[in-house]
């Protein structure tokens, strides 16, 4: 049988120590002494500047690295012509050359042996990881069939990774990116009007009227163009309507604040679609050519009045019609934003059906200041030999369950990793790629048996997350700024493409993750897949063909293509949407006939109990995820987090400003770490909020290491959307302990 | 010519990208920082405002920093830059401690440093870096002696408001409410 998988912290080895001084010895931001300049304000001569796009977050900003005569990146600065940034990165994006200078970085292969019976990991040549895994893969292979390897992935690594899977046999291939945040709004949207508003989303903020932000908050959700078009949006006047139950950055630059009552955002969009409908103010001429089953609607909100909203929302009638209103005269220059992170309570597909209805009804789709439609670049894919087909595939671990998921569905291919009697189909090896589960994954129980349960985890990452503690094998990944990748060819408003080449060579024993799978990939037979010694072969051979260059992209960074579609709906086309009837559906059949409601209805949803606050989470700036909370160039900006509570909510705990608490919620289940308390006005009384992505528990993350709280570890209710399998998350609830509880912080 | 900056604390978002390409761009040390972001909330809930402000050095007219300078360290540049000569300094601190803004620090070199309203690119005809980068564009960066220049006009058409003006140094960042 297989030993249990014990999690080992990778610092407590002594590993990789001697590399750490080669590397850094010249690498100390600020270094370049001044000293020498007259007006101390020395300008740094700067070698070269070197093409890269981003990968501290997934909005991918094309921009340049310089690099001094001696080969320190100095600094990142954004590519003027790229559309996603306009030449302005944002804060973790200039602070990108932490992520590569970060002294804790993985140095070298990690193999995981037993030693007098304790489990440790040894360094590893490249060879002997690589070997050990593809022996592995192979033993899987020949008893479970190429099936039973599973990828999780996030960012531009997971595609090798995914092209390997493939090509090996299997697309059991999931990223929490969709049941764990965007997949609801995804579903909702196509349901509705047949298709997804992807990413970078194609809202068309910089010339939009009216801005409606639900739970969705631009500004500290640092998405890059988004965050640009927003404050244009400001400039010229636009209307901005935000509902958060916290005063959000967006909320305080917004004409009007709806202080929610949480979990009750349904109830607002219902009543306002009500008062579109029964006020006439709907767009009428654009519902009557492109949609259909607006008598249904009609019918279907009768009841939801502002008056029966108010009691449920807390938002008063008045203010619930005024700003139906506000949309309906911006319209269609209106967007009710479909926001990003949407797993909040279970019904979230409904939700986004209704924001989709929303937009549906104001005729914003389509139209300027609305929603635009994107265009790409398609880059053709390097020949290689067709995939084999799987026996079977992610899909068949829905078992039946969530019709609607497009995508693949991280709980059930960890679930179909559980094995147990007579189960067909076990999942046996995982490559997880640049997301940490540990902290991704609500779900910790199932993740744990999973793991445990497995006969390979391979972990590929640039930094000791948490999830590296688990593996077998640990392969040290070199960062965006030390490698070429795939061309970045997002859809925009005009195609693009962008080159990401190195600016240094990689550091210590790093690897591009290409190189990875191409190597893995050789040594299980399928060297066919990957006929290139050098990346360079690819990218060269791809932008041939589309009329470019390596050479002239390494020059330009990023080349603009002609638009060949129109950007708005003209109105003289016989338009169709990607719906199945060509017409936004604002009463799915296709919902109806899978057995959910076809138009969304409001179910109310378990509220805190005395002394408890509902527990919300979101974003910093200038943070990402929990991947940031170990960058130099950052922390210093934010080192921790803290828990906002309303002033009368301390008071009543007698709780002090900068006071450190631990949090315990609903089941019992009490924070790793302590956290400092925020005391301010900006947030609702039955509420806490906390920024994501703090209170690692991972030693070798040596700075981030207990700093905060880590909002994951107290979700353990989960309320999982039947639809399409996302996990709600914001269904929990905390107390306050002031006084250390006695179980000891795990490290 | 009178180098000045406007701040819109309607667009900033309090990102702090200002902070962390000063410090890529004049190698300031981690740790440290010559700009630097206030938030200031007001009220009580639900009525309740933020003001976002990215601040730094004010390179006022009446700089007592410069005045109270022993080496002559801290002086004036063209077009009113208050610049402090790393060479010179001999970091006793005197400025640090007359500044009514905390604009300067000590740098673990020696000697005392600040905002420099990043003249060397200024001299080259560009914006200071915070200013480049800023995703908001809430920065506006001008000679306020150009009645043409888009800081002129900003500064004309939207009410503003300076930092402790009653201090009397005569500060030259304003921020537009
Ligand atoms: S938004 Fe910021 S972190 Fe994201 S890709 Fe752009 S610069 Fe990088
Ligand atoms: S970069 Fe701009 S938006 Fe961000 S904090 Fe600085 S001034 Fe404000
Ligand atoms: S803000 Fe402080 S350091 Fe800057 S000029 Fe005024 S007094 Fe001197």
């Amino acid at each position: 049988m297989h030993t249990r998988r014990k999690f080992i912290k990778i610092g407590s080895l002594g590993l990789g120590a001697a590399a750490l001084t080669t590397g850094l010895a010249n690498w100390v931001v600020g270094s370049a002494s001044s000293k020498n300049s007259s007006n101390g304000s020395q300008s740094l001569a700067y070698g070269k500047k070197v093409a890269t796009y981003c990968e501290v977050c997934f909005w991918k900003c094309a921009g340049w690295a310089y690099v001094t005569p001696n080969g320190q990146i100095q600094k990142i600065i954004g590519n003027d012509d790229d559309p996603q940034c306009n030449g302005r990165l944002c804060p973790r994006g200039t602070g990108g050359v932490g992520m590569f200078s970060d002294p804790d970085r993985l140095k070298t292969p990690l193999i995981r042996v037993t030693k007098d019976g304790e489990q440790t990991y040894r360094e590893a040549t490249w060879d002997e990881a690589l070997n050990f895994i593809a022996t592995k893969m192979k033993e899987i292979r020949e008893k479970h069939g190429p099936e039973s390897m599973a990828l999780f992935n996030h960012g531009s690594s997971g595609k090798y990774f995914t092209h390997l899977l493939n090509a090996f046999g299997s697309n059991n291939v999931a990223a929490p990116s969709f049941a764990q945040c965007r997949g609801p709004r995804d579903t909702g949207f196509e349901l509705t009007f047949g298709e997804s508003v992807s990413s970078p989303e194609v809202t068309d903020i910089r010339d939009t009227r009216c801005l409606v932000l639900i739970g969705s908050h631009i500004g500290e959700n640092m998405h890059n163009g988004q965050v640009q078009e927003m404050s244009e949006a400001i400039d010229k006047g636009a209307v901005i309507i935000t509902v958060d139950p916290r005063l959000s950055t967006a909320a305080s630059k917004s004409k009007y604040w709806l202080p929610i009552k949480p979990s009750t955002d349904l109830a607002l969009l219902l009543a306002w679609i009500h008062v579109l409908i029964y006020d006439q103010r709907y767009n009428k001429a654009y519902v009557e050519k492109y949609a259909e089953g607006f008598k249904e609607l009609k019918e279907h909100v009768k009841d939801y009045t502002p008056e029966w909203a108010y009691g449920i929302t807390t938002i008063k009638p008045e203010l619930i019609r005024n700003t139906a209103r506000e949309m309906a005269n911006a319209a269609p220059s209106v967007i009710i934003h479909p926001g990003r992170h949407t797993t909040w309570y279970g019904d979230d597909v409904q939700r986004s059906r209704a924001i989709a209805i929303l937009n549906g009804l104001l005729g914003s789709w389509g139209n300027r200041g609305g929603i635009y439609f994107k265009e790409g670049i398609k880059v053709p894919e390097f020949p290689r030999p067709d995939y084999p087909k799987p026996a079977w595939s992610w899909q068949d671990t829905l078992n039946g369950r969530y019709p609607f998921a497009k995508e693949a569905v991280t709980n059930t291919v960890i679930e179909a990793s559980i094995p147990a009697e007579g189960k067909k189909n076990v999942i046996k090896g995982w490559i997880v790629s640049g997301t940490n589960l540990i902290v991704s994954i609500p779900l910790k129980e199932e993740l744990m048996k999973a793991m445990q349960s497995l006969d390979l985890l391979v972990v590929v990452d640039t930094m000791p997350m948490e999830i590296t503690g688990y593996a077998d094998v640990v392969l040290p990944e070199c960062t965006y700024l030390e490698r070429y990748d795939d061309l970045r060819a997002t859809a925009h408003r005009e195609p693009t493409l962008a080159l990401r080449m190195p600016a240094v060579e990689p550091m210590y024993e790093t690897k591009p993750a290409w190189w990875i799978a191409k190597q893995i990939g050789e040594r299980l037979g399928l060297g066919s897949f990957f006929n290139y010694k050098d990346f360079k072969e690819v990218l060269e051979w791809q932008l041939n063909k589309i009329g470019s260059s390596l050479n002239e992209m390494e020059r330009i960074g990023l080349k603009k293509f002609e638009r060949k579609t129109a950007l708005y709906i003209d109105p003289n086309d016989d338009f169709k949407f990607k719906t199945p009837s060509g017409k936004i559906q604002f009463n799915s059949k296709e919902l109806q006939e899978a057995g959910f409601d076809a138009m969304p209805k409001y179910t109310s949803h378990p509220q805190p109990e005395d002394g408890f606050y509902r527990l919300i989470y979101g974003r910093a700036p200038m943070h990402t995820f929990s991947r940031t909370a170990n960058n130099r160039n950052l922390v210093a900006l934010m080192p921790e987090n803290s828990v906002w509570v309303n002033p009368q909510i301390a008071e009543l705990w007698g709780i002090k400003k900068d006071q450190y608490v631990w949090l315990k919620n609903q089941d019992g289940v009490v924070s790793n770490f302590s956290v400092k308390v925020r005391i301010t006005e900006r947030i609702r009384w039955d509420s806490v909020y906390i920024v994501h992505g703090f209170g690692h528990h991972h030693k070798p993350l040596t700075y981030a290491f207990g700093r905060g709280v880590n909002d994951t570890e107290l979700v353990t209710h989960v309320a999982t959307d039947p639809i399409m399998g996302g996990t709600g998350m914001r269904g929990n609830f905390v107390t306050f302990l002031t006084t250390q509880p006695k179980k000891e912080a795990k490290g | 010519m009178r180098y000045a900056m406007a701040i819109d604390t309607r667009k900033c978002v309090g990102c702090s990208d200002c902070v962390v390409a000063c410090q890529t761009e004049n190698n300031v040390p981690v740790g440290f920082c010559r700009d630097w972001v206030v938030e200031v909330v007001d009220g009580t809930y639900p009525n309740v405002s933020i003001e976002l402000r990215s601040e730094r050095c004010n390179h006022c007219n009446n700089s007592p920093c410069v005045r109270c300078c022993p080496t002559g360290a801290s002086h004036f540049e063209d077009g009113g830059i208050v610049v402090v000569n790393h060479n010179k300094c001999i970091g006793c601190g005197a400025c640090i401690e007359s500044c009514p803004y905390d604009a300067r620090y000590s740098h673990p070199e020696g000697y005392v440093d600040k905002c420099t309203f990043c003249i060397h690119r200024v001299r080259q005809g560009s914006d200071p870096a915070c200013v480049s980068v800023c995703p908001t564009k809430c920065m506006y960066f001008g000679d306020l002696s150009d009645p043409n220049s888009k800081i002129v006009n900003v500064l004309k058409n939207r009410k503003h408001k300076s930092l402790a003006p009653e201090a009397g140094t005569q500060p030259q960042i304003f921020y537009l409410l």
